[in-house]
């Protein structure tokens, strides 16, 4: 595997299919060379974090839009760690209310968590910039 | 359209403005080169005589109640009655929803539209691991009849018309309103109401998925052959442009897959039943959006219309003319509003609502200002709603009947809507039909396109979201009230359910769904099945679980 190409694995998860952010995400990275797992709605979060690992995954990603984020993002966090994945970037984005998004980073579940309105080429940015670097 | 003599008179005038045009152009250039509508189609700087000369104005235009009801299907416009006022709302157990229903009837709102959560949707019950969290959130939880009767209370089921947004458990639902009729003494014949029921949009756009394509479209034909026989005022599917719209496609996308869609249906009915297309195609409603661009909006709707009788007198020979005729509930573009200074989407909801009633819908929901943020609070709802009142009985646009015919600008838009649309269409036929389309991918892929282009041209600048990337405010503190559902809900739906699987007859249910499976296996139709599994108390997922264990279910392949 190219060492340098950055591992994005994205879902969408519960009975939620608001997919329109996480499909162009999704593309925005491909287009810049990112490599995008998307796993496509109604996952759980022990399939996705499970993917994470047996990806290879530096980010992953969850898009949510029914409220369910507070639950979720620690929970896909306990995931990874257990799972020996803890040094798997989790991101977030979709309807989540700022205080939500502020409190998810600084608590250090997610490194970054995106809002409605997001400029897609400034994520890309942010995920260029911020990827582990890797030693596999 | 226009005499030779016209035509000329025009080419010199036209002349004359191009040259004093380009004298100003040389001094003060345009802001732009390029001006397109909100879907990056092209618009020219001026219409004339020239851009519309083809046209024939018995053929194409007419009058209202006249092929090809381009101008609208009923003669008297919106003076004998104005559009349906239908305000989509649901929300925690059916006890809630129905004070909201009774609420909003009393604030002057003439339809309702049922707004079911997201286990509800999927054909899964409260008490289901996977529903867990979600109950009541963005809709009201059904899970038996004993919910459904609390759901209608006191509504009048003769007079008031209720729509009701499920697709994959279409079947279920609808049989518990047939059956709750039945108890109150009120005959099948007489109830009216619309079940949105449109599959192929679903794996289209809005995913909200069960099982494969071909069966789903069996279901359809299902309802369509029932309510033809049994229940004549029902409208048993809404084929929705809504949701292709809002996945990102371009309004002629969502005008020709939604049209192609219904086509779709008219051939399985026809196939499937041996129905004569006269029989039920004028029970068949559509559903479209109104997004931000004014006027390609209006045109969508008149083509709308204009496509769908030449489809069903040329194409499947109809000779009804309520047949022809596309009656349409319309819903401004939720993905046209902001979180970023939300008082803003007043006014966008205010445009597209206009652009509605421009293009003749029937019926209309007007979103909410806080509905990218949360479910609508009662203040937010009533200023939607008010918003159509105040178009319908201040601005007087309900005055004259479709007052933009005739513009060079909005029938040469119109001509090239329908055009576009019609190119589709054909890529579609030639593929072998929407089913086929779909699982190449082919709409899925073409919107994922629409939507890929239109984010880069906001991420750009080149198109325009006030508060998201023109006249942004710094730090902006969004104070709006935020409704939450209280977690509660849950633990009383839950205990609800509880007691009806409790009283209720197992050994009953559990032939019913057996009978159920056979019709199914058998490819009978289910809908007498369903009305009576609903009767002993089987479940929303229960009638659900026999589909996906028959029918199979479908993975989202994650087209992207």
């Amino acid at each position: 595997m190219d060492d340098k190409v950055i591992r994005v694995l994205l879902a969408k998860i519960g009975l939620d299919s608001h997919d329109r952010g996480v499909r162009l995400l999704a593309r925005n990275l491909k287009d810049s060379g990112v490599e995008v797992i998307y796993l496509g709605l109604y996952r759980t979060i022990e399939e996705v974090a499970q993917t994470a690992i047996q990806e290879d995954a530096d980010f992953c990603g969850l898009s949510m839009h029914t409220g369910a984020h507070r639950e979720a993002f620690p929970h896909l966090r306990d995931m990874l760690d257990s799972l020996g994945g803890e040094d798997i970037v989790i991101i977030g984005g979709g309807a989540i209310p700022e205080e939500d998004r502020r409190a998810l980073v600084a608590s250090g579940v997610a490194a970054a968590m995106f809002g409605p309105g997001a400029n897609y080429n400034a994520i890309v940015e942010w995920i260029k910039t911020n990827a582990p670097a890797r030693n596999s | 359209m226009f005499t030779q003599e016209l035509l000329d008179k025009s080419s010199l005038l036209r002349k004359k403005w191009e040259d004093e045009v380009k004298k100003v152009i040389a001094k003060n250039p345009d802001m732009k080169e390029r001006w397109s509508t909100v879907s990056d189609l092209e618009i020219k700087r001026i219409y004339g005589p020239e851009d519309i000369k083809d046209m024939d104005f018995e053929r194409d235009i007419a009058y209202p109640g006249q092929f090809p009801y381009l101008r609208g299907n009923q003669a008297t416009g919106y003076r004998g009655k104005f559009w349906t006022f239908r305000m989509f709302a649901g929300m925690g157990t059916a006890v809630v929803t129905n004070q909201r229903w009774h609420y909003l009837l009393s604030t002057g709102q003439t339809g309702l539209s049922t707004a079911f959560d997201f286990p509800t949707l999927m054909g899964y019950d409260t008490d289901s691991p996977k529903a867990k969290g979600e109950c009541g959130k963005c809709g009201v939880a059904i899970d038996t009849i004993d919910d459904f009767r609390d759901l209608i209370k006191g509504i009048p089921l003769d007079k008031i018309t209720t729509s009701m947004t499920i697709n994959p458990p279409a079947t279920a639902l609808w049989a518990m309103y047939c059956a709750s009729a039945q108890e109150q003494g009120i005959p099948l014949t007489k109830i009216g109401g619309t079940i949105q029921n449109d599959m192929l949009k679903e794996f289209i756009a809005q995913k909200t998925l069960m099982c494969p394509p071909e069966p789903s479209v069996k279901l359809i034909s299902d309802t369509i052959e029932f309510g033809t026989k049994y229940v004549p005022k029902w409208n048993t599917i809404s084929i929705s442009g809504y949701h292709i719209r809002e996945a990102g496609a371009t309004a002629v996308q969502e005008l020709a897959f939604t049209l192609r869609d219904g086509m779709e249906y008219v051939e399985d009915a026809i196939r499937r039943k041996g129905l004569h297309v006269d029989e039920f195609a004028p029970r068949l409603s559509f559903f479209f959006n109104s997004h931000i661009d004014f006027f390609e909006e209006i045109a969508k709707l008149r083509a709308a219309r204009r496509i769908w009788a030449k489809a069903m007198r040329e194409r499947y020979n109809s000779q009804d003319p309520r047949s022809w005729w596309m009656r349409f509930h319309t819903q401004t573009a939720g993905c046209s509003l902001t979180a970023q200074q939300p008082y803003n989407n007043v006014v966008r909801t205010a445009t597209e609502a206009l652009a509605a009633v421009l293009g003749g819908t029937q019926s209309l929901h007007t979103n909410s200002l806080d509905e990218v943020l949360c479910l609508p609070s009662d203040h937010a709802v009533q200023i939607a709603l008010r918003t159509q009142q105040l178009i319908a009985e201040e601005t007087g646009v309900v005055n004259t009947i479709d007052p933009l015919a005739g513009s060079y600008f909005v029938e040469a838009l119109t001509n090239e809507m329908e055009e576009k649309a019609w190119e589709y269409i054909h890529k579609i036929d030639e593929m072998g039909g929407m089913v086929a389309a779909i699982e190449k991918g082919f709409p899925q892929m073409e919107i994922s396109d629409a939507a890929y282009k239109f984010q880069q041209q906001i991420d750009s600048g080149e198109k325009v979201m006030i508060g998201v990337n023109k006249y942004n405010i710094e730090d902006e503190v969004v104070d709006i009230p935020i409704v939450e559902i209280d977690d509660g809900i849950e633990q009383e739906q839950l205990r609800r359910l509880a007691e009806t699987k409790r009283k209720r007859d197992s050994r009953k249910v559990a032939e019913c769904l057996k009978d159920l499976a056979e019709a199914c296996k058998k490819g009978d139709n289910v809908m007498p099945y369903c009305i009576e599994a609903v009767k002993n108390y089987a479940t929303v997922q229960e009638i659900c679980d026999v589909y996906r264990e028959v029918y199979g279910e479908y993975r989202d392949p994650g087209i992207y």
